[in-house]
């Protein structure tokens, strides 16, 4: 495409589909323990 | 451009972002004449060309994706417990000024976890985390050091109990770097999977803020000590982690100072705190740090783009490999998937609810966890709060955090709106240092 460059492809919900397994980290265990960020964070299923 | 409900992003020109003001789905697929004339100023073909790219992501779900409520909301229910914040200190070494916790004891006075405490709340984590094999403990405080006999307990009693049970546990801890000998830092880098050092950026900003009960700064003691740690530690995961307050809103200096002690893994964050305080960040400070967030960004991007390593935690965003949309929607867990254990072996939804009575959820003792509480968590969702459903970023800070709204704004599904709009902002950064890095890397690869 000329005018648009994908960064990245959604897939939330195909993620929701298979997702869930609750196998990833707590999020706030991770560096903040104050502010929450989760999209940083890995999928463990796919690790 | 975002596609907040797909989670798709896209680098479009101004053409094409112009127009997606004018659109709305569903969309046909040729170029409707109004928009044909409303853009008149460019020629017809590239009008048209432009349009069509736009209807082929809308086609494939990538653009103005509906509200996915539906399909995500049959998957949420309570949780196992997985993961729980041990609080073996309400104790601290330490007199920081924004201290959440009290200066360490949390208003409920100074006392440490004994071992018995400590290895019960390991027997009440395995029981309440039904299929869930890997679990969490995070030694906290307080200063989680002042306990270390009790921590050497605890990680001897969970791996003990793991053969029999299938658990796998995995070990962190948050420390202000006082207690650090030789015999601590090889206990910490062979047992702890993830280490986080608490410690502001430069040697003025860190002791105005992060003082020793006599008043004096910890920089100089602690300094020589998490370098140390991390030398030691080779590839193993730590974070120097720091708080940012209204006294150092050019926080960039400070994460390049701690680039320049030897951290690569940095992490410096917002101070929350209540407004009247002098340190406070409030609404008028926000221009100067999201210029200094823009400032930041490109610092990292430059760093990205010489590969030195250097991270900063709040600008790390996996666009494409991240969290599955069910993780996504309650965010840390707290009160749910994650509680916290008070030395005297009560239960509360996270460290930072630690001491506020109406929030206690049991005790590790006689194994009790509310679950009207619980399910209250599980269910604070991005839909239940008013504020997230409607927000772009609701996808990537998953609601923000429960206690902090709590404290600030009264109500756990009520935004708390400063950090909001620093999340916001980060993101923001985070998203564009990803683009800018690919444009980047296709330049050089051309």
């Amino acid at each position: 495409m000329k005018h648009i460059k994908t960064l990245a492809k959604g897939s939330l919900k195909e993620s929701a589909q298979k997702g869930g397994c609750g196998k990833c980290q707590a999020s706030c265990q991770s560096a903040c323990k104050t502010s929450c960020t989760v999209a940083n964070q890995k999928c463990e299923r796919q690790a | 451009m975002l596609d907040v409900e797909s989670g798709a992003v896209h680098l479009v020109d101004k053409l094409a972002y112009d127009m997606l003001e004018h659109l709305t789905p569903p969309l046909e697929q040729e170029p409707p004449k109004s928009l044909l004339q409303a853009f008149s100023s460019y020629p017809e073909e590239e009008v048209a060309e432009t349009y069509r790219e736009l209807y082929r992501l809308w086609e494939d779900g990538q653009l103005f994706a509906p509200d996915g409520h539906d399909v995500f909301v049959e998957k949420l229910g309570l949780s196992p417990v997985k993961a729980m914040c041990l609080n073996v200190s309400h104790d601290c070494n330490l007199r920081c000024a924004y201290c959440f916790a009290g200066k360490g004891d949390y208003h409920q006075g100074r006392m440490v976890m004994d071992a018995r405490t400590g290895k019960q709340a390991i027997d009440y984590l395995i029981a309440a985390s039904g299929d869930r094999e890997r679990l969490e403990v995070d030694f906290f405080g307080g200063e989680p050091l002042l306990a270390f006999d009790t921590v050497k307990a605890v990680v001897d009693y969970a791996r003990s109990r793991e053969p029999e049970t299938g658990k796998r546990f995995r070990f962190t801890i948050t420390t202000n770097g006082m207690l650090l000998d030789d015999e601590k830092i090889d206990y910490i880098n062979r047992e702890m999977s993830n280490v986080v050092l608490s410690l502001d950026g430069r040697k003025s900003v860190n002791d105005k803020v992060r003082a020793r009960i006599d008043g004096t700064g910890c920089y100089d003691a602690v300094v020589p000590k998490f370098q140390k740690l991390v030398q030691r530690r080779g590839d193993g995961e730590y974070y120097v982690r720091g708080t940012f307050t209204k006294y150092n809103k050019d926080f960039g200096q400070d994460v390049l100072a701690l680039y320049d002690l030897g951290f690569d893994q940095v992490s410096v964050e917002p101070v929350v705190s209540d407004p009247k305080e002098p340190w406070a960040l409030t609404e008028e400070d926000l221009p100067e740090v999201f210029a200094e967030y823009d400032r930041l960004a490109s610092i990292i991007l430059d760093h990205r783009l010489r590969k030195t390593g250097l991270n900063f935690f709040h600008f790390m965003l996996d666009l494409s490999q991240g969290p599955c949309a069910i993780k996504r929607l309650r965010g840390c867990g707290c009160g749910n998937e994650y509680v916290a254990v008070t030395p005297d072996g009560d239960v509360y939804p996270c460290h930072q609810f630690v001491g506020m009575e109406q929030w206690r959820m049991g005790n590790v003792f006689d194994g009790t966890l509310d679950k009207d509480k619980k399910a209250y968590f599980a269910a604070s969702t991005i839909y239940q709060k008013p504020d997230c459903r409607q927000c772009w970023a609701k996808f990537y800070c998953s609601g923000g955090c429960n206690a902090n709204n709590f404290r600030y704004e009264g109500d756990v599904r009520k935004a708390h709106t400063l950090s909001c709009e620093m999340e916001r902002k980060r993101l923001e950064c985070a998203i564009g240092i990803k683009a800018a890095q690919l444009l980047r890397e296709q330049e050089v690869t051309v």
